[in-house]
């Protein structure tokens, strides 16, 4: 017999680990990188590999020779933060911007606070925000969609549907108007449309989200309280004025709430702890959402209305309580 | 739908290897080690010295006040000794130690088989006769039973509910128990209900028992008042307030017992002692021990006589396995990780542990994710991750805030953090440091 190990119980454990949920938000990601490389092409996959490269690069270098402590770039959380970076950027956009997107997401969104688990803010938004005030034209130089087109001669540009709605409302038209030179619907689920590189396809973003939901990765508080908020708010303003306040789906499906309300509001160190918690969080990020879109100068408003919600969580989690056991009065005879 | 509690919980794997074996009696051993401190209070007096005769339920130690028990001969033979061993908690502690010489029973206990089903004793006497057989939970917190039954002045019991869950993974013990002594635990209800003036006893029992559900069931058809409640199996929900709630839908406050919404809870195995020191005169001194484990060659229920080294019992279950990297005293989940083969079964050994080297170590910690689900795990709905920092940094009065107390050590959390952080392990610290604090307050 080897030598009797003591500890404190429990003696099991799930098997549970950081790589397990880490990677099993890669998988999610995989259906809407897919998307992304099809409609892109050559645009996207270097965007995407680049990103992926550049935050694990320098989350390994700034833990190797600056922090001069563990390596932990297996765990698979700088691939998540490289993979949103990239779904946040628009292809074809030049690969040494990517880079420095990346060294601002780990070096200033993550690893400054601590690295994993305790950063305050969405590292990929830190990333993406930065460039977009950094670089204006770049970040909102927009492309149509092909069949993966090779190079950025195979491509026209064009407005994301978001765009074509902030200007054309600023010219005065209507939404009704708008709509008509709108893709339908249905292109913007599938993913048929103008937009970022992977923030166009509805339907592989919902993907990675039942994923994640079966996996018990995440819970569904978080997304569903984004999306129920947008779509409800954006209601309210229709219906008050249909001709100024675009239609509610035109909201949900438009734009990056849904990458935003699946991949980066769940983010779990810039997210609350408790699911109450969640519900607040979330609808907080729609309601900024819709407000930034309709009455700010962006055409899209989720990254910044994330950043501002992580800005609230460690308020969230000291005033919002999960419900204690034996709070709710007992019923003794 | 199942019933099942409130909030929290977790299913891990139930490995059950030991489910379906037959109890069977471990021969006596040689010699039997009695701790005196086998329950939760005051530890007994011991009333025998060096030299004295005893025979199988002879009283040896004396309960030392109202929360501590007797404790009894579990041998016939002669006391070598009063000396300091080793227990399950690692300490070295007082024990009675027996050489064994046959097998002689005290005359007052009836040995026979046969089913008493008539309850002659008043209530008082029940009370009274368990608190004389020296029985304790025997679920695993060993808390003397007769105080449970005691319903202190003011407060009213309306229902009596028997922890048949046995939630923890491996121990199969009181499910083997309930296929074997389904009458004697309908009777022992039935002896309890008439100590607390109840006319209803529900018995909780998990789904993974199917066969004891339904065995109890058909049998509570001919004991009014007695109804059988098929639970979700759901760990923790073996623990006294998951239970209630499971159960009966009431939530006991913070701080509180059971008494506070009107429910008394004892084990099933607890209920078979209660049946037979009512009914036989029969004290506490033997139980059923489940030896078990993945590598374990024979997995086994034995009925042990209290006071066996747990070395027997393994060896009895095939030997300890050459790869054992931990040996745990009760279940994966709650139980205590053991030093020795050399200590005792006790009123409190629900099953013996055997794990293998490959899962005795913890994994390395990593930073916390705040993935929330030790929030999710928890059934007390508490903040494990928080409770764990403000332990980490001596923050008592916020780990008091945040409601450390109601802490029920289930493990939960530690279990299903991906970062194997030991949330547990700085609870108990925090607990204790705080549960210090709240005592010298009060005095």
């Amino acid at each position: 017999m080897s030598t009797l190990t003591i500890s404190p119980s429990p003696h099991v454990h799930s098997g549970d680990s950081v790589k397990k949920n880490m990677y099993g938000v890669v998988i999610a990601m995989i259906p809407a990188l897919l998307f992304s490389v099809y409609n892109f092409g050559i645009g996207s996959l270097s965007v995407v590999i680049t990103s992926v490269l550049a935050c694990v690069i320098f989350e390994y270098v700034i833990q190797k020779y600056l922090l001069k402590g563990d390596v932990t770039i297996t765990d698979g959380s700088a691939v998540i933060t490289g993979l949103l970076l990239a779904f946040n950027l628009p292809s074809f956009i030049p690969i040494w911007i990517v880079i420095i997107g990346a060294l601002v997401a780990i070096g200033i969104g993550k690893m400054s606070f601590g690295g994993l688990g305790n950063n305050p803010f969405n590292p990929a938004l830190v990333g993406r925000v930065f460039l977009l005030i950094s670089f204006p034209v770049q970040m909102t130089a927009w492309v149509k969609p092909g069949a993966f087109p090779m190079s950025i001669a195979d491509i026209t540009s064009g407005a994301t549907p978001l765009g074509i709605m902030k200007e054309g409302l600023a010219t005065g038209a209507t939404t009704e108007q708008l709509m008509q030179k709108l893709p339908s619907y249905a292109d913007m689920f599938w993913g048929f449309t103008g937009g970022s590189a992977g923030e166009m396809a509805g339907a592989a973003i919902i993907l990675g989200l039942v994923f994640m939901l079966v996996r018990k990765i995440i819970t569904w508080h978080i997304p569903v309280a984004v999306l129920g908020s947008v779509y409800i708010f954006s209601a309210i303003l229709h219906l008050a004025d249909a001709a100024v306040y675009a239609p509610p789906t035109f909201h949900l499906l438009s734009g990056g709430v849904l990458l935003g309300a699946v991949f980066m509001a769940t983010d779990y160190s810039s997210s609350p702890m408790s699911n109450k918690g969640g519900i607040i969080f979330g609808i907080g990020i729609g309601v900024l959402t819709v407000i930034i879109r309709v009455f700010g100068a962006y055409p899209e408003g989720i990254s910044f209305a994330i950043l501002i919600m992580n800005a609230f969580v460690p308020l969230i989690d000291r005033y919002v309580k999960p419900k204690r056991f034996g709070e709710k009065p007992a019923v003794a005879k | 739908m199942l019933k099942t509690f409130s909030l929290g919980g977790i299913h891990p794997p139930e490995n059950k290897f030991s489910a379906g074996k037959k109890i069977e009696a471990l021969p006596i051993p040689t010699q039997v080690a009695i701790p005196i401190a086998q329950h939760i209070g005051a530890p007994a007096k011991p009333i025998v010295k060096k030299g004295d005769q005893v025979k199988v339920g002879t009283l040896i130690a004396e309960s030392a006040g109202f929360v501590s028990a007797n404790i009894h001969s579990s041998v016939s033979g002669t006391v070598a000794k009063i000396d300091d061993i080793v227990d399950a908690s690692g300490y070295k502690k007082p024990a009675i130690i027996i050489d064994v010489e046959g097998d002689e029973w005290e005359e007052t206990i009836n040995k026979s088989a046969d089913l008493i089903k008539e309850i002659s004793a008043a209530p008082e006497e029940i009370i009274k006769k368990i608190a004389a057989a020296g029985i304790v939970g025997l679920g695993g917190a060993t808390f003397p039973s007769h105080v449970k039954l005691s319903v202190p002045p003011g407060k009213t019991c309306d229902v009596l509910i028997l922890n048949a869950v046995e939630c923890e993974p491996y121990l199969t013990a009181d499910h083997q128990l309930m296929m074997e002594k389904g009458e004697e635990i309908m009777v022992g209800t039935q002896i309890l209900m008439k100590a607390l003036n109840v006319d209803k006893a529900i018995i909780g029992i998990e789904n993974n028992k199917k066969d004891a559900i339904a065995h109890l069931t058909k049998l509570a058809t001919s004991y009014p008042g007695i109804t059988i409640e098929p639970l979700k199996v759901q760990y923790p929900q073996g623990g006294e307030k998951q239970l209630i709630d499971a159960c009966i839908k009431r939530q006991i406050p913070s701080g509180k017992l059971p008494i506070e919404v009107g429910a008394v809870v004892q084990n099933v195995g607890t209920t078979v002692a209660v049946y037979e020191a009512v009914q036989k005169n029969k004290p506490l001194f033997e139980r059923v021990v489940t030896v078990t484990g993945k590598s374990v060659s024979k997995p086994s229920n034995f009925l042990t006589r209290i006071g066996t080294s747990i070395n027997t019992l393994i060896e009895a279950a095939g030997g300890l396995p050459e790869d054992t990297g931990k040996i745990v005293g009760g279940g994966p989940m709650m139980g205590k990780a053991l030093t020795t083969t050399e200590i005792p079964v006790t009123k409190g050994s629900s099953g013996v542990l055997i794990i293998k080297n490959e899962e005795a170590k913890r994994k390395k910690m990593q930073n916390c994710i705040k993935c929330g689900k030790c929030i999710s795990a928890c059934a007390m709905g508490l903040e494990p991750y928080l409770l764990m920092t403000v332990s980490q940094k001596g923050v008592w009065d916020r780990a008091e805030q945040e409601k450390i107390m109601d802490c029920i050590e289930c493990g939960s959390c530690s279990y299903t953090c991906p970062s194997q952080r030991p949330l547990l392990d700085y609870i108990r610290l925090g607990k204790g440091k705080v549960g210090q604090i709240m005592r010298s307050r009060t005095k």
